[in-house]
């Protein structure tokens, strides 16, 4: 027991906690937490904008495997956040959002920035808190954080009036956490496990459908296993791209409406689909489309609510995937599906890059070919838009991580959960894929770094459009372009230096293979600006 | 399709918000909704009345236990519950009047709890389906003001919901 202030013993908390990192913005209401932090060896990445301290801390979280921490103080800055809290609740990423609040006696009286941010960001979060009483501090923070990381994670928000920050507390970090109304689902109901088994040995055409949840838990070498001994092929949602290197002879790629050919059939024609840790979006399968009656699905995952939802499950599953996965490899046979792997293999076709105008590049054709340079282990964050689907069809993960805004499709994501994703990890590169238009809702986090001497290579897709938005006008609006051209962009390769980055614009393949040499080879961050058509679709092409 | 599901949540402040903010966002519709303490001060219950077919209480019941402050839900078979409303209902009766609602108050169980110069308040808790012919038959006799609690609900018999100590 020490006696210290509440916003020391946050401070102490985090250290507890493993936190070497956080990112945030200050302001009036959270200036006694950040009056703490500075006194410790936590280093804290000052953003640009508080949604981007969220995205970073995502980044941080998906590469390092802990909850990522934000920072913001009361009213806009909390408000700021809400949009990564968001995203981070659509794809199951454990944050800890610290916001500051103004003081306990000011509340409900709309004082100069005070905003209601439980109330607020309460469809977005696993958990919220808002503190009143200091000495519940050090439980609150030691729940947050297994809240944030446990069962199916997601955001945790705490929210904290300057005054409570200010109370001086015996503090004691709990070794414990003890709440009675969470008890999050470990492994799995054996009798479901053997029914599992029994069905994916029956079956003659199995597939396996892999989704985010192999990354939350941390399966990604158990149900590698599992495909390899009972040869079943799989295929990812955009969630679960880079659980499977693109060279496995298993692996068919994405689904879904951007997907691939082959897992799309894969899907159409499998007698058994077993779903790992992937909530069946909307984008991912058009239901009914794409599934035949006959398919019987089989749905693991650690959120019960998941199951039954957005397909309706012959054998439903609840548990981690790892643990899961575990049990039933103590159970699997080693089986051979020839015929139906070489049938899909037969809907694999290389693929054919269209001639592009003058003075423009195949974005698909140097993402592919990027892919073959960069080092196994990159991690490569696609945004928001044609940019993204071009990412995750073409870029060939061999090992590295692919990370975006899967679920909530936040534009503004890649670079700022780049730096996040460089700072979990400094040893491996990390490439921010994103279009024009996306890249100028963040591009100034390249100053955060900068500051911080965050190394990235970035590269902006150009073609003056919001592309995936032209292309849906074209597709289902007559072509009638209404509020998607770009016009007044600032030439990217200026502002680049401006930030003192190390810079190129590629409009032929030439200069491509020049720009990929840079990014692969050169340590430091570059920025590579990518002309594009301007009518260059992600459909169709 | 009614079903009644009772709830037992951390008697917290932000609670309640938390699940009406979960209903309404996910598109689940509230009949009633009640809330109260129980013997445990740390632990209070809800009792709502939901409309829907078998998924959307499947998912409201999955949903609902999503919720960090919910310590157990269930939804209560239509036989083997017992339900209860409380009503209260304030009727505009003088003169000769009253000696009428004197006696549909006995027919109906229903108490006078308050009377005044040119109105009489009548309380009834009953089921639902009863507290709607209540309702139906003190009508003619001019409602100024009504409310209603909203349904509680225990299992028949020894069933009970409880929290492990």
């Amino acid at each position: 027991m020490a006696k210290m202030k509440a916003c020391e013993a946050m401070v102490e908390c985090l250290r507890a906690e493993g936190i070497k990192v956080v990112f945030g913005y200050p302001g009036a209401a959270i200036c006694p937490f950040y009056d703490k932090l500075i006194e410790s060896d936590i280093k804290h990445i000052l953003v640009r904008h508080e949604a981007n301290g969220g995205h970073s801390a995502n980044g941080y979280a998906r590469i390092s495997g802990k909850p990522g921490v934000c920072i913001a103080t009361s009213g806009p800055g909390a408000l700021n956040l809400i949009p990564a809290i968001a995203t981070a609740y659509a794809d199951s990423i454990p944050l800890i959002c610290i916001t500051g609040q103004v003081n306990c006696d000011q509340i409900g009286r709309d004082v100069f920035q005070e905003a209601d941010i439980t109330g607020s960001a309460e469809p977005f979060v696993k958990h919220s808190y808002l503190v009143k009483n200091a000495s519940d501090l050090p439980r609150i923070m030691k729940e947050a954080f297994y809240i944030a990381g446990s069962g199916r994670p997601g955001p945790v928000l705490i929210d904290v009036p300057m005054d409570v920050q200010n109370t001086e507390i015996d503090f004691e970090y709990p070794k414990k956490v003890e709440i009675r109304s969470y008890k999050p689902t470990g492994k799995g109901n054996m009798a479901q496990i053997k029914r599992v088994i029994k069905a994916l040995d029956e079956a003659k055409k199995p597939l396996i459908c892999v989704g985010g949840g192999v990354f939350a838990s941390d399966a990604v070498e158990e149900i590698t296993r599992l495909s390899e001994i009972m040869q079943i092929p799989v295929i990812t949602t955009m969630m679960g791209i880079s659980a499977f290197s693109d060279d496995n002879p298993l692996f068919f790629g994405m689904l879904g409406m951007h997907g691939v050919r082959a897992a799309n059939k894969a899907v159409k024609e499998c007698d058994v689909l077993f779903l790992v840790g992937a909530r069946v979006g909307d984008r991912a399968v058009r239901m009914p489309l794409l599934l035949e009656e006959s398919t019987k699905i089989i749905h693991i995952d650690i959120d019960p609510a998941e199951i039954g939802k957005n397909v309706s499950t012959n054998i439903p599953l609840v548990g981690d995937a790892k643990l899961v996965l575990r049990q039933m490899l103590s159970y699997a046979e080693p089986d051979r599906h020839d015929d139906w792997i070489e049938k899909l293999n037969s809907y694999v076709s290389e693929p054919v890059y269209k001639e592009c105008d003058e003075g423009t590049v195949n974005p698909r054709k140097f993402i592919s070919k990027l892919s073959d340079k960069m080092p196994e282990n990159t991690t490569v964050v696609a945004d928001v838009g044609q940019n993204q689907i071009w990412t995750a069809t073409s870029y060939k993960m061999r090992g590295g991580r692919f990370l975006t805004s899967g679920g909530m499709g936040t534009m503004g994501y890649a670079i700022p959960a780049a730096i996040g994703a460089k700072l979990a990890d400094k040893s491996h590169e990390v490439v921010a894929i994103c279009g024009d238009g996306a890249f100028q809702m963040s591009f100034m986090e390249l100053a955060t770094a900068v500051q911080h001497g965050v190394d990235l290579k970035v590269i902006v897709m150009t073609n003056h459009y919001l592309g995936m938005v032209r292309e849906l006008q074209k597709n289902h609006y007559d072509n009638r372009l209404t509020a998607v051209s770009l016009e007044g962009s600032p030439d990217f390769i200026t502002l680049a230096k401006a930030y003192g980055i190390p810079c190129m614009r590629v409009t032929n393949e030439a200069e491509g293979e020049q720009a990929i040499r840079k990014l692969s080879e050169e340590k430091g961050s570059f920025f590579v600006e990518c002309v594009v058509g301007d009518f260059h679709a992600t459909l169709n092409e | 399709m009614k079903h009644t599901i009772s709830v037992l949540v951390e008697n917290q402040p932000g609670v309640l918000s938390r699940i009406s903010g979960l209903f309404s966002r996910r598109g689940f519709n509230i009949d009633s909704l009640a809330v109260g303490v129980t013997d445990d001060p740390s632990v209070s219950r809800v009792t709502i009345i939901v409309d829907g077919n078998e998924y959307t209480v499947e998912q409201v019941l999955k949903q609902l236990n999503k919720l960090i402050d919910v310590i157990k839900v269930k939804c209560l078979g239509a036989d083997e519950n017992i339900a209860r409303e409380l009503v209260l209902v304030k009727i505009a009766v003088t003169g000769e009047k009253r000696s009428e609602i004197m006696t549909l108050a006995e027919i109906t169980k229903a108490e006078i709890i308050d009377i005044s110069p040119t109105t009489m308040t009548l309380q009834l808790a009953d089921t639902t389906a009863n507290v709607l012919r209540f309702e139906e038959i003190v009508r003619p006799y001019g409602v100024v003001e009504e409310v209603r609690t909203g349904v509680i609900a225990l299992e028949k018999g020894a069933e009970c919901i409880t929290v492990k100590k």
